[in-house]
């Protein structure tokens, strides 16, 4: 009775997965659309090499007695501030998407209400891989030097991207719950901002007094820049991946159903 | 079973202060086209989005081909299509890419979508521009995209919320077209507008609605008879004849009221029914007067609106 029993049996899909093709079907449509724009990979690309350059150049000498001993230790904490900050936009652009009549196309579907949501979420693994990859090779023209296989630095580029979708669940939150999209970019700078300060992304967490470093050793960030510069640097490891995956772990649990709940009540 | 596609019964919804929808019941029997007419503002597009289960009522139920809009919501979703007053499609997806996006999200497999794409690419005379994002569309050709995106799970009934609001009138006449077409083909149609003429150029009934209450619903020709009276239109071959036949009308006429020469040549007088039709030819050839031109006319939509909401339509219009 339904339209699409209508259509021949062997042109319908069926089956369990449904949900899973629905998602993977709007995450092409986000890949498409950032392949249409390629300028919204501005921020995500310029971003961190105005950061290693105004840090390295100025702080450099101050903070580790000189510019490549810097670099060396600042490079893995851009890359995870800068999938941080990446997070944001999808907070904002989610909640200027909504306004648009496309939403209310997805919503009359018989779909799950989660697949657009989903999909724009999974899409936006290309801007961090991009910010993994812009990172590095500007990185390595200011003199960085991998001291671990690369194995190891894919390792700790994926780390990175999935610390930034495991995130974005949380921005997302954040933009379903207010009304503008300027008021995303806001919530979300002032989130991000000091999570990625009072971290280990810029100093060694030894320097800082002792009430922050409280602050800073579970800032689920510094947990991401410690397995980071361990797999770049050849270091030991030490459990600050597992921290990490936790981290993701709680993101999604967390947020990623609270999201749902305030996409379905906003709309 | 009943044949409604679309029912409603009682549906309530407030947004905050603002009662958008009072009570409103609405029945469109299956492969019909159903006006919901009003100003701007009198709740149509509230209602078509709760009967598309964007929204979910306060108050009140409804159910599409029998399926409850809330409780049964999926179901509804993969028997209906929507077209919105805005192009609900993505503007930086190109035409074709929108319609396979929906076949796939409608379970189609992809060379099914791809076929269906073109099938309704072709029907829309999109062919073209299918490879073209649709932010390069013109306003009519977005318009059409987004009505076919609204068919590609050949849904059995269609919402299209004022479809050719700020659409030209070769356009408008085009969109009618295929609403005609979907209905012949057998679709239920649920069509709001502001538009009196549309309402009655399509239509087989009409809800009227305003401040969320329904006025009036019939058919087009019923709802202008319980309105007001007719007018008969009478054209003498000869133009001096105009003074006799201008008496025979006036004979005839609720009320005793003179008749008018509305336009050159033609006099016209308000009547009670059939009967004065009858009873004006039989004078007149009685009379030995030839016509050229003899006729009954219903009032306008726009004077029906007029009763009905006791507001000017240019007060509707402007809204």
């Amino acid at each position: 009775m339904t339209a699409v029993a209508v259509l021949p049996e062997n042109k319908v899909h069926k089956g369990p997965f449904r949900g899973v093709r629905h998602s993977l079907e709007l995450t092409k449509r986000s890949l498409i659309k950032t392949w249409r724009t390629p300028e919204a990979l501005i921020d995500v690309t310029v971003q961190p090499a105005l950061f290693m350059v105004i840090f390295v150049y100025i702080f450099g000498g101050a903070v580790a007695g000189g510019t490549h001993q810097y670099l060396q230790f600042l490079m893995p904490g851009i890359l995870a501030q800068t999938v941080a900050m990446g997070a944001i936009s999808i907070g904002v652009n989610l909640n200027s998407d909504l306004e648009k009549g496309i939403f209310d196309r997805f919503r009359s579907l018989p779909i799950a209400r989660s697949a657009p949501l989903i999909g724009a979420v999974l899409g936006d693994v290309v801007r961090y891989v991009v910010v993994s990859i812009s990172t590095f090779a500007f990185a390595y023209l200011m003199g960085f030097r991998l001291h671990a296989s690369p194995v190891h630095a894919v390792a700790g580029c994926l780390l990175a991207v999935l610390f930034g979708l495991c995130l974005s669940w949380a921005l997302v939150f954040v933009g379903m719950l207010v009304r503008t999209s300027g008021a995303v970019q806001g919530i979300g700078f002032l989130v991000i901002m000091p999570l990625t300060f009072a971290s280990n992304v810029f100093v060694g967490v030894a320097t800082l007094p002792g009430w922050m470093q409280g602050f800073v050793k579970v800032n689920p960030l510094t947990h991401l820049v410690e397995s980071m510069r361990a797999l770049f640097l050849g270091t030991p490891v030490g459990d600050h991946v597992w921290w990490t995956l936790g981290w993701c772990a709680a993101f999604v649990a967390v947020f990623m159903p609270l999201a749902l709940a305030a996409y379905r009540k906003k709309v | 079973m009943t044949d409604l596609m679309v029912e409603a019964e009682g549906l309530v919804k407030r947004f905050g202060e603002t009662r958008a929808l009072q009570g409103v019941d609405l029945a469109v029997p299956r492969g019909t086209v159903h006006g919901v007419l009003g100003p701007n503002g009198a709740g149509k597009t509230t209602a078509v989005r709760i009967l598309s289960t964007l929204l979910r009522p306060d108050a009140g139920s409804a159910r599409i081909g029998g399926a409850d809009v809330v409780r049964d919501a999926q179901r509804v979703r993969s028997r209906i299509g929507l077209t919105g007053q805005y192009a609900s499609v993505d503007e930086d997806l190109t035409g074709r890419q929108n319609l396979v996006l929906f076949g796939t999200l409608l379970d189609l497999r992809k060379p099914a979508a791809k076929a269906r794409a073109a099938e309704l690419l072709e029907w829309f005379d999109l062919t073209e521009a299918a490879d073209r994002p649709a932010k390069t569309y013109s306003g009519g050709m977005r318009r059409r995209l987004d009505l076919a995106a609204s068919l590609v799970g050949r849904p059995d009934v269609i919402f299209l919320d004022e479809p050719t609001t700020g659409l030209d009138p070769s356009k408008r006449e085009d969109m009618w077209g295929v609403v005609r077409t979907l209905v012949r083909d057998g679709s239920t149609v649920l069509l709001t507008t502001q538009y009196l003429e549309e309402a009655e150029a399509l239509a087989d009934e009409i809800t009227v609605i305003d401040h969320g209450r329904v006025i009036a619903n019939d058919t087009p020709d019923r709802l202008k008879r319980i309105v007001g009276g007719q007018t008969l239109e009478v054209r003498p071959t000869n133009p001096a004849d105009l003074e006799k036949t201008g008496l025979i009308l006036a004979a005839v006429a609720t009320g005793g009221q003179t008749a008018e020469q509305t336009r050159k040549g033609v006099l016209s007088v308000p009547v009670a029914g059939d009967e004065a039709l009858t009873e004006a030819v039989a004078r007149l050839a009685t009379a030995g007067i030839a016509v050229t031109e003899l006729s009954m006319h219903l009032p306008s939509l726009d004077e029906v609106f007029f009763t009905l909401t006791g507001k000017p339509k240019e007060e509707v219009a402007a809204a």
